[in-house]
């Protein structure tokens, strides 16, 4: 749980919202599930039709767009699930950018390959 | 002060009246006897226009506290009443109910619970939910039970309590019983009440809440303390609007009713309907000259440990009467006598002697020879002390 | 009606994410896709969500924080219809005493899964309908009590192996059939009722806008495949989505006013056996000695899906 949300050791009953209200809306975002992935989505961008179903698909919401395009992951909370992979429909025409495959534009690759 | 105008009306419709002249947002509500003139009443109203309550015929009483949750937590005042099987069919949303902090207002028209099934009254049904962390409160009449229904939505919705209210009269008794019930002027309720002003509230779009959060073991702990807190600060706001009450009605508003406990040496405590048969005895006892009293709570929840103690403390026995049993409790049956016991060791009173009188479980009816019974167990019991302390009113056999 | 609603991903694909990254659904599960995908189709209009207890629910509520951005309540596990009913009404009584403004429009949806769609919930959502609240009651059929471990449902297909029903060696998997849970719904005569999957994200987001705009309450029954339930590697959740179209385990349907439309029908019908091999929970049936058992489940779909056929052609 990230810090920001555990309770801290020298706070009291009183500083928590009385019935459990929570009203910042999308606090999960605090929460960091991008350490879940074992395979990591890759996207070939200069490929990338943007027909934005990855975008549609992702149960995260984990695609990141900036003005009206696709443009990457959001690795923070991509679990590597593989659908985008799996659903992504464009066919590429060289080997991908990243995997050096042909195959779809979006491709996964071993978590273990990026060391961060 | 204000002249009620007087009115013959059962319990249940006196609530029904309360709830008109409170003319809240949303009713969500399922028949059930003896409740159900409250609802069908107020149903009344709402098909004639007299009220413009937003009501909800759900299909069960579970669905009845369901909704009023929804209709709570959307920003709206939401009342309902039941009764018996009732009450325990909606048991588990009674605890999110408090639980989530919503000050929505019950009216409980206490009947027995099955099996067998019974229709009539005891108060095996509110007592079951003593734990829930629900303010209860207790009506002798349909006077009262009129009077605990406007108080209710301002001890609910005050800003530092937050929590629900279990008004409790009893059923059939004074459910369905006629008296003269005196009904404050309708401008003089609304004003009292106000308009319900939540702080968080799901319609308020503009500022997205979620409500109902999934507690780890890191919390909830926390979050039932601020319950217990908000039990703990109930009774002054109680009492301070039951004083802005009397100022409006003329009618006092104790927390505990009593009669002749000045000098009492012998005293019963009871609840709701019986307190007045009880009364009427002891009126009687004292005009023979013996020194007997009444002690009647209106308010159990939360417990008014202090007030009752202080009664009781001078005399020489007193006799308990609960109308609901917690099977296999000991050495007293009964909810009333466990907690007053409980308050009365913790204080280190030792002086009276106190016995549990379970009495008119499944509407066993209480008369006036059963009251001097009781009286004369307690001289007996000052006396020298007889060990049983479970005795029944009206048991066969 | 349906060729009239598009759904184009470039006038919506800037719009804010209702439901938030950071929740704790499993990679993969199918939920957080078609909760997203109906807040993409009604993002026009302020909505206000129940959810009952489940999956969605606990993974998306961790006090102190929240992935909704929209109000949401979770009351119990039976009761998210007729929590979001009881909104509803404090909304009309709100409206109609001027504490809100007369032109604010506020849609209300119920989110359940098959569990408390099917089972416990049954009567909360029945008494809702027929008491008419205007509002969608969205079921997230996993077809098992996924959330506490896999349990079957009355939404669990017939042979499929579950927690309290597991293939064993005198048992394969559950004896009962599904209930029929979204012809029960149409039979409460509601505007709108619908099958829907999110492989097709079209077909689900036109039945979203169609079920949000019916005036009366609408149900959309909602195929939503889970890896660890039905024991399927986590990238194939949407594929198996189509593949249950494909085989008629799941039609995609619509009972509009009373009138029934198939909205999809597979060029190629495919045998069953496709969707039982596709996932663990049916393993066992592929058993010889399960040979009749599966021919009786596809005798079932097929009669099934000739009955839906017929439907649509007497509307």
């Amino acid at each position: 749980m990230a810090k920001s949300q555990a309770p801290q050791a020298g706070s009291s009953w009183q500083d928590t919202a009385p019935g459990g209200i929570v009203n910042q809306p999308g606090s999960a975002a605090e929460y960091v599930t991008g350490t879940w992935r074992s395979m990591r989505p890759m996207r070939d961008l200069a490929q990338c039709t943007q027909c934005l179903i990855c975008w549609i698909v992702c149960p995260d919401a984990a695609i990141t767009v900036a003005e009206g395009k696709v443009v990457g992951f959001d690795y923070d909370h991509c679990k590597g699930c593989g659908i985008c992979a799996q659903e992504c429909p464009v066919k590429i025409k060289q080997p991908h950018a990243h995997t050096g495959q042909m195959g779809q534009v979006i491709q996964m690759m071993p978590e273990s390959d990026f060391d961060e | 002060m204000v002249n009620s105008k007087y009115m013959p009306l059962d319990g249940a419709n006196a609530v029904a009246q309360a709830m008109r002249q409170i003319n809240p947002d949303v009713v969500a509500a399922y028949p059930i006897t003896p409740q159900t003139a409250v609802v069908q009443k107020f149903s009344e109203y709402v098909a004639d226009g007299i009220v413009d309550t937003e009501f909800i015929p759900v299909e069960s009483e579970h669905a009845a506290m369901s909704a009023c949750v929804g209709s709570s937590a959307a920003g709206a005042r939401v009342m309902t009443a039941t009764a018996a099987n009732g009450l325990a069919l909606m048991w588990e949303v009674v605890y999110i109910a408090s639980g989530m902090r919503l000050p929505i207002v019950l009216t409980v028209v206490n009947r027995a619970l099955s099996a067998p099934i019974n229709i009539h009254c005891d108060h095996s049904d509110s007592m079951g939910a003593r734990d829930s962390g629900w303010i209860q409160l207790y009506a002798e009449t349909g006077q009262e039970a009129y009077d605990n229904t406007i108080q209710a939505i301002r001890i609910a919705e005050h800003t530092d309590l937050l929590t629900p209210v279990m008004s409790c009269q009893d059923g059939f008794i004074t459910g369905h019983g006629v008296e003269r019930v005196g009904i404050l002027p309708d401008d003089v309720v609304r004003e009292f009440v106000g308009i319900y002003q939540p702080d968080a509230y799901l319609l308020d779009t503009d500022h997205p809440v979620s409500m109902g959060a999934f507690d780890f073991t890191d919390y909830y702990f926390e979050h039932k303390r601020q319950q217990i807190d908000a039990l703990e600060r109930a009774m002054p706001i109680i009492e301070a609007v039951g004083k802005e009450y009397e100022a409006l009605s003329g009618r006092p508003q104790p927390i505990i009713d009593t009669y002749g406990m000045d000098d009492a040496e012998y005293a019963i405590v009871a609840l709701n309907s019986a307190a007045g048969t009880a009364r009427a005895v002891a009126r009687q006892w004292r005009a023979k000259g013996v020194k007997v009293g009444i002690v009647k709570p209106r308010v159990f929840r939360p417990f008014p440990a202090k007030q009752l103690t202080e009664a009781l403390k001078g005399c020489k026995a007193v006799a308990v009467m609960d109308r609901a049993v917690s099977f296999g409790a000991a050495p007293g049956m009964g909810p009333l006598f466990t907690e007053i016991t409980s308050a009365l060791y913790v204080e280190g009173i030792t002086g009276p002697k106190v016995l549990n009188y379970i009495y008119g479980l499944g509407g066993r009816d209480l008369v006036p020879p059963m009251v001097d019974s009781v009286y004369q167990d307690l001289q007996a019991t000052a006396g020298d002390g007889n060990g049983q302390v479970v005795r029944y009113l009206g048991l066969r056999g | 009606m349906a060729d009239r609603i598009r759904v184009n991903l470039r006038d919506i694909i800037n719009e804010e994410e209702r439901l938030s990254p950071g929740h704790r659904l499993c990679a993969g599960c199918a939920e957080p896709i078609v909760v997203r995908q109906i807040f993409h189709a009604i993002s026009d209009q302020p909505v206000i969500v129940a959810s009952s207890t489940g999956c969605l629910e606990v993974s998306t509520s961790q006090f102190p924080t929240t992935a909704w951005r929209v109000p949401w309540i979770h009351n119990a596990f039976e009761n998210s219809a007729t929590t979001i009913a009881g909104v509803e009404a404090a909304y009309n009584a709100l409206k109609r005493r001027g504490r809100i403004p007369e032109d604010k429009e506020i849609k209300f949806m119920a989110i359940g899964g098959d569990g408390a769609s099917y089972d416990i919930g049954l009567q909360f959502i029945s008494g809702a309908l027929e008491r008419g609240h205007k509002f969608v009651y969205v079921c997230l059929n996993n077809e098992a009590y996924m959330n506490t471990g896999i349990q079957r449902s009355g939404a669990t297909p017939r042979g499929a192996s579950t927690t309290t029903s597991p293939a064993g060696e005198v048992l394969q998997g559950k004896t009962q059939w599904r209930k029929p849970f979204t012809k029960i719904m149409a039979a409460h005569d509601i505007p709108y009722v619908a099958q829907t999957a999110p492989h097709n994200y079209r077909d689900l987001m036109m039945k979203a806008k169609k079920a949000f705009a019916a005036n009366g309450p609408a149900v959309l029954n909602i195929l939503a495949p889970c890896p660890r339930g039905w024991r399927y590697n986590a990238e194939q959740t949407l594929t198996l989505a189509k593949l249950a179209a494909d085989t008629c385990a799941w039609p995609m349907y619509e009972v509009e006013n009373g009138k029934t439309v198939v909205n999809y029908k597979p060029r190629e019908k495919l045998p069953i056996t496709e969707w039982l091999k596709s996932q663990g929970r049916f393993r066992h049936l592929l058993r010889p000695a399960n040979a009749q058992l599966v021919e009786e489940i596809q005798a079932k779909v097929d009669a099934e899906w000739e009955e839906l056929l017929k439907a649509e052609a007497n509307s």
